[in-house]
């Protein structure tokens, strides 16, 4: 343990606020899905650095669980975006304002 | 050379993820984030990780990455995205903002020293043994019934892929077999009726 646990989160912490920077930046629904795929692993890299602070296995099994979730995850959202997409050509998430009354 | 670990690693995840960002095209913001991805799992071999770093590399660099770019195919949306104009008023400078707060106080909180807390009993991660045996002890005594709810998530978004991709005819485009069928007059079936009559 030579690298000391907050540098890593430090790192986390920069790769969850440029994620979340370009989710609320981005117009393109594909990259903003992958700015959450990039704030899901900042977040599983702090997880990792807690599990090896706090000595506990507890912290690695979390990331599984967020792992599996993440999966389920882009498989639904993408069929939603490609559904989306069927519907009308050109789909920015400015287009797609129907529940904005 | 932990060090020199971190710091190669580190630097590539943040350009990747600067990439992912700033990018113009999704197919090179996918790549982007296939280097984020792989430099996040070598900082998990970094910390002893090992299971999950494989994971990582075949689940999120292999096949969501893979989904992501065939879905961009799949659309036939890799082309550059125009990026000048805003529709919210300085959206970006208040997002730039909003994120540097965020980020402010999340170092904050990575200098306190909150997270020391009680160390674990049942699941030690320095133990001896390899580090897929004990994630698999934790996983099937602590935390069975999570990983048995992961299955039925698993079936449900299955499930509701399926549904969401499907055509129906509710979905507001007809299929070819519909607009084929409609300007022809009686069902064949009716025809074939009347032609035995």
């Amino acid at each position: 343990m030579s690298v000391p646990g907050p540098w890593y989160l430090a790192l986390a912490a920069m790769l969850f606020t440029i994620g979340a920077f370009g989710l609320l930046v981005r117009r393109n629904v594909l990259v903003m899905f992958m700015c959450v795929e990039l704030m899901l692993n900042a977040v599983n890299l702090t997880f990792v650095t807690y599990a090896r602070m706090l000595d506990d296995i507890g912290g690695q099994v979390v990331v599984f669980f967020v792992l599996v979730v993440a999966a389920a995850e882009v498989v639904v959202g993408l069929a939603i975006i490609v559904a989306i997409f069927r519907s009308r050509a050109e789909a920015t998430a400015d287009d797609i304002s129907l529940l904005s009354g | 050379m932990d060090w020199f670990v971190f710091v190669v690693s580190g630097v590539a995840a943040l350009v990747g993820a600067l990439g992912v960002v700033l990018a113009r095209n999704p197919v090179h913001s996918a790549l982007m984030l296939v280097l984020t991805l792989f430099s996040v799992a070598v900082l998990f071999v970094a910390q002893e990780a090992h299971f999950l770093a494989a994971v990582q590399v075949i689940v999120y660099a292999g096949a969501v990455v893979v989904l992501f770019l065939f879905v961009i195919m799949f659309l036939g949306v890799d082309h550059e995205e125009e990026i000048g104009k805003e529709k919210l008023i300085a959206q970006r400078p208040m997002a730039f903002v909003v994120t540097m707060l965020v980020l402010l106080q999340v170092m904050l909180l990575a200098r306190t020293r909150w997270a020391t807390g009680a160390s674990s009993v049942t699941g030690v991660a320095s133990d001896p043994g390899t580090n897929i045996e004990k994630i698999a002890n934790a996983l099937f005594t602590r935390y069975l019934l999570a990983f048995e709810a992961t299955s039925v998530l698993l079936v449900i978004a299955v499930v509701g892929t399926v549904v969401l991709a499907r055509r129906t005819p509710m979905s507001g485009i007809r299929s070819v077999q519909e607009v084929d069928d409609t300007p022809a007059g009686p069902a064949p079936t009716e025809a074939a009726a009347e032609a035995g009559q």
